[in-house]
Protein backbone atom coordinates (compact mmCIF):
# COMPACT_ATOMS: atom_id res chain seq x y z
CA UNK A 1 0.00 0.00 0.00
CA UNK A 2 1.68 3.56 -1.15
CA UNK A 3 -0.04 6.77 1.11
CA UNK A 4 1.01 9.94 -0.94
CA UNK A 5 4.00 7.70 -2.57
CA UNK A 6 5.05 6.58 1.08
CA UNK A 7 5.40 2.78 1.38
CA UNK A 8 2.49 1.37 4.16
CA UNK A 9 3.95 -2.06 5.34
CA UNK A 10 0.93 -5.08 5.44
CA UNK A 11 2.06 -5.57 9.11
CA UNK A 12 0.96 -4.85 12.11
CA UNK A 13 1.24 -3.59 15.77
CA UNK A 14 0.99 -5.71 18.78
CA UNK A 15 -0.28 -4.44 22.06
CA UNK A 16 -1.64 -5.62 25.24
CA UNK A 17 -3.91 -5.10 28.37
CA UNK A 18 -3.07 -2.79 30.72
CA UNK A 19 -4.92 -1.20 33.45
CA UNK A 20 -5.07 3.09 33.04
CA UNK A 21 -6.07 5.92 34.85
CA UNK A 22 -6.40 9.51 34.54
CA UNK A 23 -5.69 12.15 36.51
CA UNK A 24 -6.29 16.02 36.13
CA UNK A 25 -3.25 17.90 38.04
CA UNK A 26 -4.71 21.92 38.92
CA UNK A 27 -1.98 24.65 39.63
CA UNK A 28 -2.30 28.53 40.17
CA UNK A 29 -1.37 28.55 36.17
CA UNK A 30 -0.25 26.06 33.54
CA UNK A 31 3.19 26.90 34.36
CA UNK A 32 2.95 25.38 37.75
CA UNK A 33 0.44 22.68 36.60
CA UNK A 34 3.35 21.36 33.74
CA UNK A 35 5.65 21.24 36.40
CA UNK A 36 3.87 19.28 38.85
CA UNK A 37 2.45 17.01 35.71
CA UNK A 38 6.20 16.81 34.37
CA UNK A 39 7.41 15.78 37.13
CA UNK A 40 4.32 13.03 37.60
CA UNK A 41 5.37 11.60 34.44
CA UNK A 42 8.87 11.65 34.67
CA UNK A 43 10.61 8.21 33.94
CA UNK A 44 7.35 6.76 33.22
CA UNK A 45 8.52 5.72 29.42
CA UNK A 46 8.20 1.90 29.58
CA UNK A 47 6.38 -0.46 32.11
CA UNK A 48 9.94 -2.55 31.29
CA UNK A 49 12.11 0.11 33.65
CA UNK A 50 9.69 2.57 35.52
CA UNK A 51 6.53 0.34 36.50
CA UNK A 52 4.07 2.81 34.62
CA UNK A 53 3.84 4.54 31.66
CA UNK A 54 2.55 7.82 31.63
CA UNK A 55 2.42 11.08 29.83
CA UNK A 56 0.36 14.31 29.61
CA UNK A 57 -2.69 13.88 27.46
CA UNK A 58 -3.77 17.31 27.04
CA UNK A 59 -4.02 21.39 28.16
CA UNK A 60 -6.99 22.17 30.38
CA UNK A 61 -8.71 25.38 30.68
CA UNK A 62 -9.83 26.69 33.72
CA UNK A 63 -13.26 26.25 32.93
CA UNK A 64 -12.73 22.47 31.86
CA UNK A 65 -11.19 21.67 35.71
CA UNK A 66 -12.70 20.67 39.05
CA UNK A 67 -11.54 23.87 41.02
CA UNK A 68 -11.85 26.22 38.51
CA UNK A 69 -8.27 26.73 37.74
CA UNK A 70 -5.86 26.13 35.02
CA UNK A 71 -4.42 22.37 34.79
CA UNK A 72 -3.51 19.33 32.43
CA UNK A 73 -5.31 15.80 32.45
CA UNK A 74 -2.51 12.97 33.15
CA UNK A 75 -2.90 9.22 31.94
CA UNK A 76 -0.95 6.65 33.81
CA UNK A 77 -0.80 2.82 32.63
CA UNK A 78 0.62 0.02 33.98
CA UNK A 79 0.60 -3.66 33.33
CA UNK A 80 -1.72 -4.32 36.39
CA UNK A 81 -3.80 -2.79 39.24
CA UNK A 82 -1.80 -3.52 41.90
CA UNK A 83 1.78 -1.92 40.14
CA UNK A 84 -0.21 1.26 39.01
CA UNK A 85 -1.88 1.83 42.60
CA UNK A 86 1.62 1.64 44.20
CA UNK A 87 3.36 4.11 41.43
CA UNK A 88 0.27 6.41 41.51
CA UNK A 89 0.17 7.18 45.49
CA UNK A 90 4.32 7.14 45.01
CA UNK A 91 4.38 9.53 42.70
CA UNK A 92 1.42 11.53 43.94
CA UNK A 93 3.44 11.92 47.16
CA UNK A 94 6.47 12.95 45.77
CA UNK A 95 5.19 15.14 42.93
CA UNK A 96 2.17 16.75 43.05
CA UNK A 97 1.94 17.09 47.23
CA UNK A 98 5.20 18.47 46.67
CA UNK A 99 4.49 21.06 43.66
CA UNK A 100 3.43 24.49 44.29
CA UNK A 101 0.11 24.96 44.46
CA UNK A 102 -0.90 21.92 42.77
CA UNK A 103 -4.00 19.65 43.30
CA UNK A 104 -4.90 16.67 41.89
CA UNK A 105 -8.63 15.35 40.91
CA UNK A 106 -9.89 12.30 39.72
CA UNK A 107 -10.66 12.53 35.94
CA UNK A 108 -12.26 9.44 34.92
CA UNK A 109 -14.92 7.26 36.27
CA UNK A 110 -15.46 3.46 37.23
CA UNK A 111 -16.56 1.19 39.11
CA UNK A 112 -12.80 0.62 40.22
CA UNK A 113 -11.90 3.65 42.24
CA UNK A 114 -7.97 3.63 43.37
CA UNK A 115 -6.66 5.84 45.78
CA UNK A 116 -5.27 9.36 44.50
CA UNK A 117 -4.89 11.15 47.99
CA UNK A 118 -6.71 8.41 50.13
CA UNK A 119 -3.52 7.62 51.81
CA UNK A 120 -1.65 10.79 51.61
CA UNK A 121 -3.72 12.28 53.69
CA UNK A 122 -1.64 11.48 56.81
CA UNK A 123 1.11 13.90 55.76
CA UNK A 124 -1.51 16.16 57.70
CA UNK A 125 -0.57 14.74 60.83
CA UNK A 126 -3.82 14.81 62.09
CA UNK A 127 -4.67 18.22 60.51
CA UNK A 128 -6.11 17.33 57.46
CA UNK A 129 -9.56 17.53 56.50
CA UNK A 130 -11.97 16.18 54.44
CA UNK A 131 -15.02 17.24 52.57
CA UNK A 132 -17.88 15.49 50.79
CA UNK A 133 -18.68 17.53 48.15
CA UNK A 134 -21.29 16.65 45.56
CA UNK A 135 -20.81 13.14 46.04
CA UNK A 136 -17.35 13.26 45.86
CA UNK A 137 -15.18 13.24 49.19
CA UNK A 138 -11.86 15.57 48.83
CA UNK A 139 -8.89 16.13 51.27
CA UNK A 140 -7.45 19.40 52.46
CA UNK A 141 -3.57 18.55 53.89
CA UNK A 142 -2.20 21.84 55.44
CA UNK A 143 1.09 22.38 53.50
CA UNK A 144 3.56 25.39 53.67
CA UNK A 145 2.47 27.25 50.59
CA UNK A 146 -1.09 26.69 51.92
CA UNK A 147 -3.41 23.54 51.48
CA UNK A 148 -2.67 20.67 49.31
CA UNK A 149 -6.17 19.68 47.60
CA UNK A 150 -6.96 16.69 46.32
CA UNK A 151 -9.66 14.12 45.07
CA UNK A 152 -9.70 10.68 47.62
CA UNK A 153 -9.92 8.51 44.67
CA UNK A 154 -9.77 8.22 41.01
CA UNK A 155 -11.07 5.31 38.36
CA UNK A 156 -9.35 2.44 37.13
CA UNK A 157 -10.24 1.43 33.73
CA UNK A 158 -9.18 -1.31 31.62
CA UNK A 159 -6.92 0.24 29.30
CA UNK A 160 -4.78 -0.97 25.95
CA UNK A 161 -0.89 -0.43 25.75
CA UNK A 162 2.22 -0.99 23.13
CA UNK A 163 0.04 0.53 20.05
CA UNK A 164 3.13 1.92 17.71
CA UNK A 165 4.31 2.05 14.00
CA UNK A 166 8.18 3.01 12.73
CA UNK A 167 9.08 5.62 10.50
CA UNK A 168 11.81 4.59 8.14
CA UNK A 169 13.81 7.37 6.74
CA UNK A 170 16.66 8.13 4.36
CA UNK A 171 18.32 10.01 7.23
CA UNK A 172 17.92 10.78 11.02
CA UNK A 173 17.04 14.21 10.79
CA UNK A 174 14.83 13.34 8.14
CA UNK A 175 13.06 10.21 10.82
CA UNK A 176 13.30 12.23 13.39
CA UNK A 177 11.02 15.56 11.72
CA UNK A 178 8.96 13.04 10.71
CA UNK A 179 8.78 11.81 14.52
CA UNK A 180 7.80 15.23 15.12
CA UNK A 181 5.38 15.86 12.79
CA UNK A 182 3.26 12.97 13.86
CA UNK A 183 3.40 13.59 17.97
CA UNK A 184 2.16 17.09 16.88
CA UNK A 185 -0.94 15.23 15.07
CA UNK A 186 -1.33 12.58 17.09
CA UNK A 187 -1.80 14.95 20.86
CA UNK A 188 -4.84 16.33 19.18
CA UNK A 189 -6.48 12.83 19.98
CA UNK A 190 -8.10 12.56 23.12
CA UNK A 191 -7.40 9.39 25.68
CA UNK A 192 -4.04 8.96 24.18
CA UNK A 193 -0.50 9.59 25.44
CA UNK A 194 2.88 8.72 23.71
CA UNK A 195 5.04 7.97 26.85
CA UNK A 196 8.87 8.02 25.66
CA UNK A 197 11.08 10.97 25.45
CA UNK A 198 8.88 13.75 22.78
CA UNK A 199 6.87 11.01 22.36
CA UNK A 200 9.74 9.41 19.99
CA UNK A 201 11.33 5.72 20.80
CA UNK A 202 14.72 5.37 19.09
CA UNK A 203 15.59 2.07 20.93
CA UNK A 204 13.11 -0.62 19.49
CA UNK A 205 13.49 -4.07 21.02
CA UNK A 206 12.80 -7.71 20.18
CA UNK A 207 12.29 -10.43 22.48
CA UNK A 208 15.45 -12.26 24.05
CA UNK A 209 19.38 -12.13 23.74
CA UNK A 210 22.01 -13.70 23.34
CA UNK A 211 23.20 -12.77 26.87
CA UNK A 212 21.02 -14.96 29.57
CA UNK A 213 20.21 -11.93 31.73
CA UNK A 214 18.86 -9.96 28.93
CA UNK A 215 15.08 -10.61 28.17
CA UNK A 216 15.00 -7.74 25.86
CA UNK A 217 17.59 -6.50 23.56
CA UNK A 218 18.15 -4.28 20.47
CA UNK A 219 15.86 -4.42 17.58
CA UNK A 220 18.31 -5.44 14.64
CA UNK A 221 16.61 -6.21 11.93
CA UNK A 222 15.13 -2.39 12.22
CA UNK A 223 19.13 -0.89 12.99
CA UNK A 224 20.09 0.26 9.94
CA UNK A 225 24.34 0.08 10.74
CA UNK A 226 23.37 -4.10 10.83
CA UNK A 227 22.06 -3.77 7.59
CA UNK A 228 25.02 -5.79 5.95
CA UNK A 229 25.35 -8.59 9.64
CA UNK A 230 22.06 -9.37 10.33
CA UNK A 231 18.69 -10.31 9.01
CA UNK A 232 17.61 -6.39 8.00
CA UNK A 233 14.46 -5.32 7.02
CA UNK A 234 15.83 -2.52 6.06
CA UNK A 235 16.65 -1.55 2.06
CA UNK A 236 19.63 0.03 1.05
CA UNK A 237 18.13 3.50 1.18
CA UNK A 238 16.93 3.61 4.63
CA UNK A 239 19.93 5.63 7.51
CA UNK A 240 17.44 5.68 10.18
CA UNK A 241 14.28 3.96 11.97
CA UNK A 242 11.82 5.95 15.04
CA UNK A 243 9.38 4.65 16.94
CA UNK A 244 6.42 5.89 18.00
CA UNK A 245 4.41 3.73 20.94
CA UNK A 246 1.06 4.53 21.62
CA UNK A 247 -0.66 3.79 25.15
CA UNK A 248 -4.88 4.76 25.05
CA UNK A 249 -7.88 3.85 26.89
CA UNK A 250 -9.41 1.66 23.95
CA UNK A 251 -8.34 -0.06 20.91
CA UNK A 252 -10.54 2.71 18.59
CA UNK A 253 -8.38 5.84 20.24
CA UNK A 254 -4.74 3.79 19.70
CA UNK A 255 -5.71 3.23 16.31
CA UNK A 256 -7.43 7.00 15.35
CA UNK A 257 -4.10 8.10 16.85
CA UNK A 258 -2.14 6.05 14.83
CA UNK A 259 -3.76 7.16 11.87
CA UNK A 260 -3.70 10.63 12.71
CA UNK A 261 0.38 10.02 12.91
CA UNK A 262 0.72 8.06 9.94
CA UNK A 263 -1.41 10.30 7.36
CA UNK A 264 0.73 13.29 9.20
CA UNK A 265 3.89 11.62 8.01
CA UNK A 266 2.47 11.01 4.73
CA UNK A 267 1.09 14.19 4.13
CA UNK A 268 4.80 15.11 3.81
CA UNK A 269 5.36 13.48 0.81
CA UNK A 270 8.47 11.30 -0.41
CA UNK A 271 10.85 14.50 0.07
CA UNK A 272 10.68 14.60 3.70
CA UNK A 273 12.94 11.53 2.99
CA UNK A 274 10.38 8.85 4.69
CA UNK A 275 9.97 5.62 2.69
CA UNK A 276 8.35 3.04 4.38
CA UNK A 277 5.75 2.92 7.69
CA UNK A 278 6.26 -0.61 9.51
CA UNK A 279 4.81 -1.78 12.76
CA UNK A 280 6.75 -3.63 15.64
CA UNK A 281 5.45 -7.41 16.60
CA UNK A 282 6.22 -10.54 17.85
CA UNK A 283 4.07 -12.79 15.20
CA UNK A 284 0.80 -11.93 16.65
CA UNK A 285 1.52 -14.26 19.91
CA UNK A 286 1.62 -12.26 22.69
CA UNK A 287 -0.22 -9.15 22.74
CA UNK A 288 -4.13 -9.79 22.28
CA UNK A 289 -4.72 -6.45 20.25
CA UNK A 290 -3.69 -6.62 16.94
CA UNK A 291 -3.62 -3.36 15.08
CA UNK A 292 -3.39 -3.71 11.34
CA UNK A 293 -1.62 -0.76 9.87
CA UNK A 294 -3.85 -1.19 6.32
CA UNK A 295 -6.98 -1.90 8.13
CA UNK A 296 -6.37 1.27 10.45
CA UNK A 297 -5.41 3.59 7.21
CA UNK A 298 -8.92 2.26 5.68
CA UNK A 299 -10.57 3.51 8.87
CA UNK A 300 -11.61 0.05 9.11
CA UNK A 301 -9.92 -1.44 11.83
CA UNK A 302 -11.56 -2.83 15.08
CA UNK B 1 -52.04 12.67 37.46
CA UNK B 2 -52.03 15.40 40.00
CA UNK B 3 -50.15 15.31 43.27
CA UNK B 4 -51.57 13.19 46.05
CA UNK B 5 -53.30 16.38 48.39
CA UNK B 6 -53.84 15.90 52.06
CA UNK B 7 -55.98 19.21 52.67
CA UNK B 8 -56.51 19.47 56.87
CA UNK B 9 -59.85 20.04 57.36
CA UNK B 10 -59.41 21.76 61.25
CA UNK B 11 -56.47 22.86 63.34
CA UNK B 12 -55.43 20.11 65.14
CA UNK B 13 -54.98 20.88 69.06
CA UNK B 14 -52.63 17.94 69.40
CA UNK B 15 -49.31 17.12 67.28
CA UNK B 16 -49.91 14.48 64.32
CA UNK B 17 -47.53 12.36 64.02
CA UNK B 18 -47.78 11.88 59.69
CA UNK B 19 -44.43 9.65 59.50
CA UNK B 20 -47.17 6.99 57.97
CA UNK B 21 -47.62 9.52 54.79
CA UNK B 22 -44.82 9.46 52.57
CA UNK B 23 -44.30 8.44 49.43
CA UNK B 24 -42.37 4.91 50.28
CA UNK B 25 -46.04 4.01 52.40
CA UNK B 26 -47.99 5.28 50.23
CA UNK B 27 -47.02 3.63 46.30
CA UNK B 28 -49.77 1.27 45.63
CA UNK B 29 -52.56 1.96 47.64
CA UNK B 30 -55.71 3.25 46.62
CA UNK B 31 -57.56 6.02 48.18
CA UNK B 32 -59.80 4.19 50.79
CA UNK B 33 -56.30 2.53 51.80
CA UNK B 34 -54.85 5.85 51.88
CA UNK B 35 -57.74 7.54 53.69
CA UNK B 36 -57.53 4.61 56.88
CA UNK B 37 -54.12 4.81 57.37
CA UNK B 38 -53.47 5.07 60.84
CA UNK B 39 -52.23 8.17 62.21
CA UNK B 40 -50.88 8.82 65.92
CA UNK B 41 -52.06 12.16 68.02
CA UNK B 42 -50.74 11.39 71.79
CA UNK B 43 -52.74 8.87 72.79
CA UNK B 44 -55.75 8.98 70.32
CA UNK B 45 -55.79 6.75 67.22
CA UNK B 46 -56.90 8.66 64.15
CA UNK B 47 -57.25 7.77 60.27
CA UNK B 48 -55.82 10.16 57.67
CA UNK B 49 -59.38 10.82 56.73
CA UNK B 50 -60.87 11.84 59.76
CA UNK B 51 -58.06 14.51 59.37
CA UNK B 52 -57.20 15.16 55.88
CA UNK B 53 -59.59 16.30 52.49
CA UNK B 54 -57.14 13.33 50.84
CA UNK B 55 -57.94 13.84 46.99
CA UNK B 56 -54.98 13.30 44.08
CA UNK B 57 -53.48 10.27 42.96
CA UNK B 58 -50.07 10.77 42.21
CA UNK B 59 -48.68 9.40 45.50
CA UNK B 60 -44.69 10.28 44.37
CA UNK B 61 -45.77 14.02 44.50
CA UNK B 62 -46.80 14.40 47.87
CA UNK B 63 -48.41 17.58 48.79
CA UNK B 64 -50.19 19.28 52.48
CA UNK B 65 -52.24 21.89 52.35
CA UNK B 66 -53.26 24.43 55.11
CA UNK B 67 -50.52 22.80 57.49
CA UNK B 68 -49.74 24.07 60.82
CA UNK B 69 -46.95 23.32 63.52
CA UNK B 70 -48.82 20.41 64.91
CA UNK B 71 -48.06 18.14 62.08
CA UNK B 72 -45.15 16.07 62.62
CA UNK B 73 -42.64 14.06 61.39
CA UNK B 74 -43.46 14.87 57.56
CA UNK B 75 -41.61 13.06 55.27
CA UNK B 76 -39.80 10.77 58.17
CA UNK B 77 -37.34 7.99 56.46
CA UNK B 78 -38.83 8.71 53.00
CA UNK B 79 -36.47 7.29 50.34
CA UNK B 80 -37.77 8.62 47.09
CA UNK B 81 -40.49 11.31 45.88
CA UNK B 82 -41.44 15.16 46.49
CA UNK B 83 -43.63 16.30 49.44
CA UNK B 84 -44.25 20.13 49.55
CA UNK B 85 -46.21 21.45 52.78
CA UNK B 86 -47.89 24.59 51.51
CA UNK B 87 -47.97 26.32 55.44
CA UNK B 88 -46.02 25.24 58.83
CA UNK B 89 -44.32 21.93 59.28
CA UNK B 90 -44.00 20.29 62.99
CA UNK B 91 -41.40 18.82 64.79
CA UNK B 92 -39.04 16.38 63.08
CA UNK B 93 -39.73 17.34 59.54
CA UNK B 94 -37.69 15.10 57.23
CA UNK B 95 -36.87 12.94 60.08
CA UNK B 96 -34.22 10.52 59.11
CA UNK B 97 -35.07 10.94 55.23
CA UNK B 98 -32.75 9.03 52.59
CA UNK B 99 -34.06 10.77 49.41
CA UNK B 100 -36.13 12.89 47.86
CA UNK B 101 -37.36 16.33 48.22
CA UNK B 102 -39.34 18.20 50.86
CA UNK B 103 -40.53 22.14 50.39
CA UNK B 104 -41.93 23.79 53.10
CA UNK B 105 -43.13 26.93 52.44
CA UNK B 106 -43.70 28.05 55.75
CA UNK B 107 -42.20 27.61 59.11
CA UNK B 108 -41.21 24.26 61.05
CA UNK B 109 -40.90 23.10 64.57
CA UNK B 110 -37.42 21.55 66.20
CA UNK B 111 -35.74 18.87 64.86
CA UNK B 112 -36.16 19.30 61.26
CA UNK B 113 -33.59 17.37 59.44
CA UNK B 114 -32.67 14.83 62.45
CA UNK B 115 -30.91 12.37 61.91
CA UNK B 116 -31.18 12.74 57.87
CA UNK B 117 -29.28 10.83 55.52
CA UNK B 118 -29.70 12.41 52.59
CA UNK B 119 -31.96 14.08 50.27
CA UNK B 120 -33.04 17.66 49.73
CA UNK B 121 -35.29 19.57 52.51
CA UNK B 122 -35.98 23.21 51.73
CA UNK B 123 -37.77 25.09 54.22
CA UNK B 124 -39.00 28.47 53.14
CA UNK B 125 -39.94 30.42 56.59
CA UNK B 126 -37.85 29.81 60.07
CA UNK B 127 -37.32 26.62 61.58
CA UNK B 128 -37.09 25.75 65.19
CA UNK B 129 -33.89 24.36 67.23
CA UNK B 130 -32.03 21.15 66.43
CA UNK B 131 -31.99 21.84 62.80
CA UNK B 132 -30.35 18.66 61.17
CA UNK B 133 -29.05 17.29 64.77
CA UNK B 134 -29.50 14.27 66.62
CA UNK B 135 -32.64 12.87 68.33
CA UNK B 136 -33.12 11.99 71.66
CA UNK B 137 -30.44 9.44 72.53
CA UNK B 138 -28.23 9.80 69.36
CA UNK B 139 -24.70 10.55 69.58
CA UNK B 140 -24.98 11.73 65.94
CA UNK B 141 -27.19 14.04 63.98
CA UNK B 142 -27.86 14.53 60.44
CA UNK B 143 -25.64 12.00 57.87
CA UNK B 144 -26.14 13.61 54.79
CA UNK B 145 -27.87 15.66 52.10
CA UNK B 146 -28.65 19.03 51.80
CA UNK B 147 -31.05 21.52 53.74
CA UNK B 148 -31.92 25.28 52.43
CA UNK B 149 -33.63 27.47 55.26
CA UNK B 150 -34.67 30.77 53.75
CA UNK B 151 -35.00 31.97 57.03
CA UNK B 152 -33.42 32.00 60.59
CA UNK B 153 -32.49 29.00 62.49
CA UNK B 154 -32.97 28.21 65.98
CA UNK B 155 -30.27 27.16 68.24
CA UNK B 156 -28.23 24.33 68.38
CA UNK B 157 -28.10 24.07 64.18
CA UNK B 158 -25.99 20.81 63.46
CA UNK B 159 -25.68 19.56 66.78
CA UNK B 160 -23.76 17.14 66.87
CA UNK B 161 -23.80 16.91 62.48
CA UNK B 162 -21.58 13.78 60.96
CA UNK B 163 -22.11 14.48 57.42
CA UNK B 164 -24.14 16.48 54.95
CA UNK B 165 -24.56 20.44 54.04
CA UNK B 166 -27.22 23.07 56.16
CA UNK B 167 -27.74 26.59 54.20
CA UNK B 168 -29.31 29.12 56.24
CA UNK B 169 -29.91 32.18 54.75
CA UNK B 170 -30.63 34.23 57.89
CA UNK B 171 -29.89 34.44 61.63
CA UNK B 172 -28.45 31.17 63.54
CA UNK B 173 -29.39 31.17 67.40
CA UNK B 174 -27.03 30.23 70.25
CA UNK B 175 -24.57 27.20 69.67
CA UNK B 176 -24.70 27.03 66.13
CA UNK B 177 -22.63 23.64 64.80
CA UNK B 178 -21.95 22.71 68.54
CA UNK B 179 -20.48 19.39 69.20
CA UNK B 180 -20.27 19.30 64.86
CA UNK B 181 -18.28 16.05 63.83
CA UNK B 182 -18.06 16.47 60.29
CA UNK B 183 -19.69 18.23 57.10
CA UNK B 184 -20.78 22.01 56.59
CA UNK B 185 -22.96 24.31 57.28
CA UNK B 186 -23.45 28.03 55.89
CA UNK B 187 -25.31 31.07 57.98
CA UNK B 188 -25.45 34.43 55.94
CA UNK B 189 -26.90 36.36 58.66
CA UNK B 190 -26.24 36.97 62.73
CA UNK B 191 -25.24 34.02 64.99
CA UNK B 192 -25.78 33.64 68.40
CA UNK B 193 -23.56 33.03 71.35
CA UNK B 194 -21.09 29.97 71.86
CA UNK B 195 -20.87 29.48 67.97
CA UNK B 196 -19.05 25.67 67.60
CA UNK B 197 -19.00 24.86 71.27
CA UNK B 198 -17.10 21.72 71.45
CA UNK B 199 -16.88 21.18 67.84
CA UNK B 200 -14.74 18.09 66.69
CA UNK B 201 -14.70 18.25 62.96
CA UNK B 202 -16.41 20.33 60.10
CA UNK B 203 -16.84 23.66 58.41
CA UNK B 204 -19.13 26.40 59.04
CA UNK B 205 -18.78 29.05 56.83
CA UNK B 206 -20.08 32.57 57.66
CA UNK B 207 -20.91 35.71 56.41
CA UNK B 208 -20.23 37.79 59.46
CA UNK B 209 -17.55 37.30 62.40
CA UNK B 210 -19.82 35.93 65.46
CA UNK B 211 -18.31 36.38 69.00
CA UNK B 212 -16.76 33.47 69.72
CA UNK B 213 -15.13 31.95 72.51
CA UNK B 214 -11.37 32.02 73.51
CA UNK B 215 -10.94 28.44 72.44
CA UNK B 216 -11.52 28.97 68.97
CA UNK B 217 -8.37 30.22 66.78
CA UNK B 218 -7.33 32.63 64.91
CA UNK B 219 -5.76 31.12 61.88
CA UNK B 220 -5.39 34.12 59.81
CA UNK B 221 -6.66 35.16 56.24
CA UNK B 222 -6.23 32.66 53.80
CA UNK B 223 -7.30 32.13 49.79
CA UNK B 224 -8.79 28.56 50.02
CA UNK B 225 -9.33 26.54 46.64
CA UNK B 226 -11.44 23.97 47.73
CA UNK B 227 -14.17 26.76 48.36
CA UNK B 228 -14.34 26.75 44.65
CA UNK B 229 -15.41 22.90 44.53
CA UNK B 230 -18.37 23.81 47.50
CA UNK B 231 -19.43 27.39 45.54
CA UNK B 232 -20.17 24.93 42.65
CA UNK B 233 -21.87 22.86 44.42
CA UNK B 234 -23.86 25.21 45.93
CA UNK B 235 -25.03 26.38 42.33
CA UNK B 236 -27.02 23.43 41.79
CA UNK B 237 -29.07 24.91 44.96
CA UNK B 238 -31.76 27.49 44.34
CA UNK B 239 -29.92 29.79 46.81
CA UNK B 240 -28.24 32.82 47.98
CA UNK B 241 -25.40 30.87 48.90
CA UNK B 242 -24.88 30.48 44.76
CA UNK B 243 -24.23 33.92 44.32
CA UNK B 244 -20.53 33.52 46.56
CA UNK B 245 -17.49 33.49 44.37
CA UNK B 246 -14.38 34.77 47.17
CA UNK B 247 -11.94 32.35 48.04
CA UNK B 248 -10.54 34.80 50.65
CA UNK B 249 -11.59 33.30 54.28
CA UNK B 250 -10.45 34.19 57.90
CA UNK B 251 -9.65 30.85 59.62
CA UNK B 252 -10.88 29.86 62.64
CA UNK B 253 -10.02 26.51 64.24
CA UNK B 254 -11.21 24.56 67.41
CA UNK B 255 -12.83 24.05 70.01
CA UNK B 256 -9.35 23.07 71.73
CA UNK B 257 -11.73 22.64 74.62
CA UNK B 258 -12.30 19.62 72.74
CA UNK B 259 -9.08 18.81 71.24
CA UNK B 260 -11.05 19.95 68.11
CA UNK B 261 -10.16 20.01 64.51
CA UNK B 262 -13.45 21.66 63.64
CA UNK B 263 -12.96 25.37 61.21
CA UNK B 264 -15.23 28.89 60.94
CA UNK B 265 -14.47 30.50 57.54
CA UNK B 266 -15.53 33.65 57.44
CA UNK B 267 -15.90 35.05 54.24
CA UNK B 268 -14.34 38.35 53.08
CA UNK B 269 -16.73 41.21 51.57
Amino acid sequence: MLLNSIQIDDTFAEAFNMRGTRVIITAQNHKWAYHAANAMTGFATSVIGCGVEAGIEREMTAEETPDGRPGVSILMFAMGSKVLMQQLETRMGQCILTCPTAAAFSGIASEDMISLGKHLRYFGDGYQTSKLIAGKRYWRIPVMDGEFLTEETTGMVRAIGGGNFLILATSQPAALAAAETAIDAMKKIPNVIMPFPGGVVRSGSKVGSKYKTMFASTNDAFCPTLKGVTNSELSPEIESVMEIVIDGLTFDDIALSMKAGIEAICALGPASGVKRISAGNYGGKLGPHLFKLHDILKGSAA
Amino acid sequence: MSALTFTLKAAPRQNINCSALTPDNLAGKTAAEIGSIRLTSGQHPLQAADVFEISGSDTQQLCFKNATAKLDHIGAGMTTGNISIEGDAGAYLGFGMKNGEILCTGNTAAFAASNMRGGLLTINGNTGDFLGAGSEGSRKGMLGGTVIVRGNAGDRAGDQMRRGLILIEGNAGDYCGSRMIAGTIGVLGDLGVYTAFNMHRGTLLLNKKPQLHVTMHDCGAHTLPFLNLLFKSFSKYNTRFSTLDSLRVQRFVGDSTYGGNGEILILSA
